[in-house]
Formats: C-alpha cells, sequence, structure tokens
C-alpha cells in the first residue's frame, strides 16, 4: 500500500494543473484523425524537459490515457476513429449516433474508459511491485534477452510481416550503435557530423511518429474534411450509468480482455477493443444486435482500450520492455530523466513511480468527467482540415527536437528518420519494433558486453548466454512470439488468397 | 510499364537499398577496428544482413505480399509537401531563423494543401489569420515558455 503515501503529490498546484492539462489536451488530440496517442505523446517530450520527472510522466500519462479515450469522440461522431484502438467503438458508437443516441454513446464510451481505466491502473499497482523485486534476480544475460524479447516481439506482434518486423527491429538496433561506443570510446557508423553524439531519442521518436503521419497527410493532397458530425442531442448521465450498471457482463468482458491483452507486450489496443468486441458479441443474449447500435457494443470496446493502458506500463516499469508503442514512448520520457525501469524505479525514485502512477488513476476520474462535457468541442477540433494539421504537427516536430539540445542536428536526424520510415512503412516496415530496438539498444548492447566479460572469466559464452532456467525460458519465448507470428501470417495470407480465389 | 508491375520494382527498390545498408553495416562491423568495440554491431549485422537478403529475395521474385508502395498519384501529391518540408529543415530554418522560416512554411503548406478555393479573398484571409494564430502559439510555446533560443539569422 505504499502508493497511498504519494496521492498527496499529485495535488500539488503544479502536477494537478499538469493532470488537467493533458488529460484535457489529450482528449482533444485523441479525437482529431491522424493523431495517434504515440504521435502525441512523442510531440509532447520536449515540454517535459523544464519539468521535473515526476512533473513530466504526470503530463505524459495524462496525454496517454485520454487520447485513447478521446479517440472515441471522432469514432462515434465522425466514423473516423481518432487511433487504432478505436476502430472497434465505431461498430456501434457511430450507428448510435446515427439514431440520434450520440450524447449516450459518448456518455456510454467514457465511463466504460473510466472503469476499465481504473482497473487496469490497479492492476498496474498491484503488479508491479512484485515484478520489479523479480527483476533482481536477473542478470546481464537474462537482461539481454529481455531486450531481445522486448524487440522481437513488438517486430512479430505488432507487424504485419513477421520478417519485416524483425528487420524494422535489427534497424532500430543498429541504429542505437551509432556514436561513440562507451567502453573503447571507438567512432562507430558516424556517417554524418550530426550523428557525432549518436541518435538522440527524442528526435528520432518524433521523427518516426510524427513525419510519417504528416507526409500521410500531404499525400492525400487537396482533400476536404468532409466528415459530418453528427448533431448530439441532450442525454441524461444519470441514464447512461445505469445502462453500463445494467451492462455488466460486456463491461467485465471488456474490463478483463483489455487487462490481460495490455500485459502481453505488443499486442496494442486495437486488438484489445476488437477482441473484446468480439467476445462480447459470443457472450451476449443479443448478439443479433451488435453492428447495429448496441450500447454493450461500445461499453466493451471502450472499457478494453483504456484497460489496456495500466497493465501495458507494467512490463515497462518492472522489466523495461514497453506492452505498446506509446508505452516505448514514455520509456524515453524516463530514460531522458536518467530514471530507468525496475527495481531502480521503485528502491530509488519510488516519489516518482508512485506519483506518476496515481496520477494515472486520477486521470482517469479527470478523463470521465471532462470526456462528458469537452466531447462537443473535441469533435469540432476533429474536423480540423488536414492541411492545417499537417503543418501544425511539421512546426511542432521541427521546434521540438530542435528544444531538446538546442541542436540543428537533432532536427536534421528527426527528418532524415521520419521521411525514411513514411518510405518503408509504405513497403510493410514498422516504426514500433524499429522505435523499441532503438531504446533497447543501449540496454541490450551494455548487458551484452557486461555478460561476455563474465562469460570469458568463467564457463565461455554459449554456457553463460544460452544455459540456466530463466534465459531458456526468455529464448523460448522470443522463439514462441516469432513462431506464433509468423504462422498467423501464413494463416490470414492462406484465408485470403482462399477468399480471392472465390471472389 | 503496368500498373501492376510498379509495386513489385519499388519493393525490389526499397528492399534492395535496405538490404544494401544491411550489407555496408555488416562491412563495417566486420572490419573497423578496434574489433571489440564493433561486437554487438556484429551480432546485430548478422541478423540484419540475412534478413535483409531474404526480403530482398521475395521481392526479386515477386512474393512480396506485404505493402502497397506508393502511386504515381500519391507521390505527385506528396512531392511539392516534401519539397517544401525539406527545404525548412535543411536551409530555410537556419537561414531565415525559425520563426520567419517556420511561419512561410506553414502559410506556403496551408496554401497548398488547404482544400478552400483559392480564388477567393475569403479563403485567404482565414489562412493569413490561421498562420499569424500558428506564429503566435509557437513563439509564446517555445520562445516565451520553453526559452528555447532558435537560430534567428537575418530575421528572427
Amino acid at each position: 500500500m505504499e502508493f497511498l503515501y504519494y496521492f498527496a503529490d499529485v495535488f500539488t498546484p503544479l502536477s494537478f494543473g499538469l493532470l488537467l492539462l493533458g488529460t484535457i489536451g489529450g482528449l482533444i488530440l485523441g479525437a482529431t484523425p491522424g493523431l495517434s496517442p504515440t504521435m502525441a505523446v512523442a510531440l509532447l517530450i520536449p515540454f517535459t524537459f523544464h519539468l521535473q520527472a515526476t512533473q513530466g510522466l504526470i503530463l505524459l500519462g495524462a496525454a496517454y490515457t485520454s487520447t485513447v479515450a478521446g479517440g472515441a469522440v471522432s469514432a462515434i461522431l465522425l466514423k473516423i476513429p481518432g487511433a487504432p484502438a478505436n476502430i472497434a467503438t465505431t461498430l456501434d458508437g457511430h450507428t448510435m449516433a446515427q439514431q440520434g443516441k450520440g450524447a449516450k454513446a459518448l456518455q456510454l464510451s467514457f465511463l466504460a474508459s473510466a472503469v476499465g481505466g481504473i482497473f487496469g491502473v490497479l492492476l498496474l499497482i498491484f503488479l508491479t511491485p512484485l515484478l520489479s523485486q523479480w527483476a533482481l534476480a536477473f542478470g546481464p544475460s537474462h537482461l539481454f534477452w529481455l531486450a531481445i524479447l522486448g524487440v522481437t516481439v513488438i517486430g512479430s506482434l505488432d507487424s504485419a510481416s513477421v520478417v519485416k518486423g524483425l528487420l524494422s527491429g535489427c534497424i532500430g538496433l543498429w541504429l542505437a550503435t551509432i556514436g561513440f561506443d562507451d567502453i573503447m570510446g571507438a567512432q562507430r557508423f558516424i556517417f554524418h557530423p550530426s550523428l557525432g553524439g549518436g541518435i538522440n531519442i527524442i528526435a528520432a521518436l518524433i521523427g518516426l511518429f510524427a513525419i510519417p503521419q504528416v507526409l500521410t497527410m500531404f499525400a492525400k493532397g487537396r482533400q476536404d474534411n468532409d466528415a459530418e458530425v453528427l448533431v448530439v442531442e441532450k442525454h441524461s448521465v444519470r441514464d447512461a450509468m445505469r445502462e453500463i450498471m445494467r451492462r455488466p457482463k460486456a463491461l467485465g468482458i471488456g474490463t478483463i480482455t483489455g487487462s490481460i491483452i495490455g500485459l502481453i507486450p505488443g499486442v496494442g489496443g486495437q486488438i484489445a477493443g476488437l477482441v473484446a468486441y468480439d467476445q462480447t458479441k459470443k457472450f451476449s443474449s443479443e448478439p443479433e444486435k451488435f453492428g447495429k447500435g448496441h450500447s454493450e457494443g461500445v461499453i466493451a470496446a471502450e472499457s478494453a482500450n483504456n484497460a489496456m493502458v495500466g497493465p501495458s506500463l507494467v512490463p515497462l516499469l518492472t522489466l523495461s520492455i514497453p506492452g505498446s508503442p506509446t508505452a516505448a514512448v514514455l520509456l524515453g520520457g524516463l530514460l531522458i530523466h536518467g530514471i530507468f525501469p525496475g527495481s531502480d524505479l521503485f528502491d530509488n525514485h519510488p516519489d516518482v513511480a508512485w506519483t506518476f502512477i496515481n496520477s494515472m488513476l486520477i486521470g482517469q476520474v479527470l478523463m470521465c468527467i471532462f470526456g462528458l462535457y469537452v466531447a462537443g468541442l473535441a469533435a469540432r477540433v476533429a474536423q480540423v482540415p488536414q492541411s492545417v494539421m499537417a503543418a501544425i504537427v511539421l512546426g511542432l516536430a521541427v521546434f521540438g527536437s530542435y528544444s531538446v539540445q538546442s541542436s540543428m542536428g537533432d532536427v536534421y536526424v528527426m527528418a532524415a528518420l521520419g521521411v525514411m520510415m513514411y518510405f518503408l512503412e509504405r513497403f510493410g516496415f514498422s516504426a514500433a519494433p524499429l522505435v523499441l530496438g532503438l531504446i533497447l539498444g543501449p540496454i541490450a548492447e551494455a548487458n551484452f558486453i557486461q555478460g561476455s566479460m563474465i562469460a570469458n572469466a568463467t564457463n565461455g559464452m554459449g554456457s553463460y548466454f544460452l544455459s540456466g532456467a530463466l534465459n531458456i525460458g526468455l529464448i523460448v519465448v522470443v522463439i514462441a512470439s516469432i513462431g506464433y507470428s509468423a504462422w498467423m501470417e501464413l494463416r490470414s495470407r492462406r484465408y485470403t488468397s482462399k477468399e480471392e480465389i472465390i471472389g | 510499364m503496368s500498373m501492376q508491375s510498379l509495386p513489385r520494382l519499388q519493393h525490389i527498390l526499397a528492399s534492395g537499398v535496405v538490404a544494401a545498408v544491411g550489407l555496408r553495416v555488416a562491412w563495417i562491423s566486420y572490419t573497423a577496428q578496434p574489433s571489440e568495440a564493433f561486437l554487438f554491431p556484429r551480432l546485430i549485422a548478422t541478423v540484419f544482413v540475412v534478413l535483409a537478403l531474404w526480403t530482398f529475395a521475395k521481392a526479386v521474385l515477386g512474393w512480396t505480399k506485404i505493402g502497397h508502395g506508393i502511386s504515381t498519384g500519391q507521390m505527385v501529391k506528396l512531392a511539392p509537401g516534401l519539397a517544401i518540408a525539406l527545404i525548412y529543415i535543411f536551409w530555410a530554418a537556419k537561414a531565415f531563423g525559425f520563426y520567419t522560416a517556420g511561419t512561410a512554411t506553414f502559410f506556403i503548406l496551408l496554401s497548398l494543401y488547404d482544400p478552400a478555393p483559392h480564388n477567393e479573398a475569403k479563403s485567404w484571409i482565414k489562412r493569413a489569420i490561421i498562420t499569424a494564430g500558428y506564429l503566435l502559439v509557437m513563439y509564446g510555446l517555445f520562445a516565451k515558455l520553453l526559452k528555447v533560443y532558435t537560430p534567428r539569422e537575418i530575421f528572427f
């Protein structure tokens, strides 16, 4: 119950102000199609430099939580999911809005998000200290395999192509080695003076997540944002609460499914929402109503995608393995303040860890309250033309990456990586594993070198890195995640080709 | 060139570039000195090259299923915006100062991609107001709030 000691820290004027700012801003950003939660958090990181670590993390955590929930606004009112996590919400939410029940759908989505989100953060509170103590038993070889596991799991599970996902991870791991070697001081892969200090993680995150979005908007040309915002009629919040209470099965399935999926690194909110929707439909007494504006569809999808947020931080805060691309960006936010996840975080910086986690709990309540009232405004923001959005994001990316170290080199690196990622994405490569490789690369290398030294002084590399229950367990998980993803990819291709034959 | 063969050629080009980078990384990792500093890069480069060559071979054989490439139409729409963004980042930001170059870039991009008609004074006034708002917000955020000293050069 250590977390209770740090509750008051969330309510200092600056911390609470940042929590409010992150929540309201996140709701509006989340509602804006094209601005993903990952990109929103990446663009916010430069603003946290001037803050203390705790306050910076409060801002980022609030933005993460509320962008996922805010995405439901455009999913329901515009039929455009604000984020991939809100795809399942569109299925029934927009139909409800078309039937004149837009306000009810929005209220249900925010209430379900809050219930799921609070459950997810409670899981985070109770699981994290246990796992972080377990992480103390990890030596260099285990930490090396954990870092590799982080890259391979996201590389294989988060990508449409397993090989290209893993290749993206390799590119990220290689990019992490650019600059001066820590032990020998040797120059490695410095092809341009801008790379002398290595690749700055924040500039890279901004480039990899923001610039491809900007270029995607450019590639659509002079396109009108012709999505029509459906009129929201008044609906009592109390009635929405009663409706939620009448649908405990949908809420329970959504919350539990989202929480479990959140704990699995690499499986994002999109999967959580869709799996919860599908399971709720299977167990519902009215499955025929799904897709026709059924409130259970909205409740299941939204409780699941927000329940995923808290648990996705469990592997991040304990083992340095981000559960989602946004969690990877949060890891970058931790590292720039010199804080390393794991036992170090809870033993040496308990104030930072617990205040951040507590703020996420309070943030869920704030998100629900503001969500119910600013949804209409968020929907208007969602109608901002893509040309304006693209130009704003480009400006923020340039100023944000420059402000990290007041270096034009970082701006060049940001732009080069962003343009490269845009084109790579067109060919099936993925930004998430690349970012994971870039973030986990230094951890993997430091532990690999340390492990090699121990191995050379003892039984040799093979014995040190490939034996022992924990090493073997981690290797098996690495192989299993790759094997499972490859099997799923082959199965889906077989299914597609069968469809093509029939078609 | 038929429309169907375009993505295949693009896949070959893209995976070829990735494979070339992988081979270069591997070459440096295995030949550069001191070799101890390249122990981890050698490990990464080996996996990198294997996966990159596999991807390249699949592209050459036409077995690539993931990724739709980029169509000529998309490229035509993208090119002006990309060119302006690159000029802004790699030259204008430093030459004219962040705020001047940023504001000019914002206005040009808005004019290029805004669906509002180009022959109406009203839409130009709207663009000018949005641009002025953008300048105010960026200056307020970065110069006043975060106190970031950006290159000012000939303007500000």
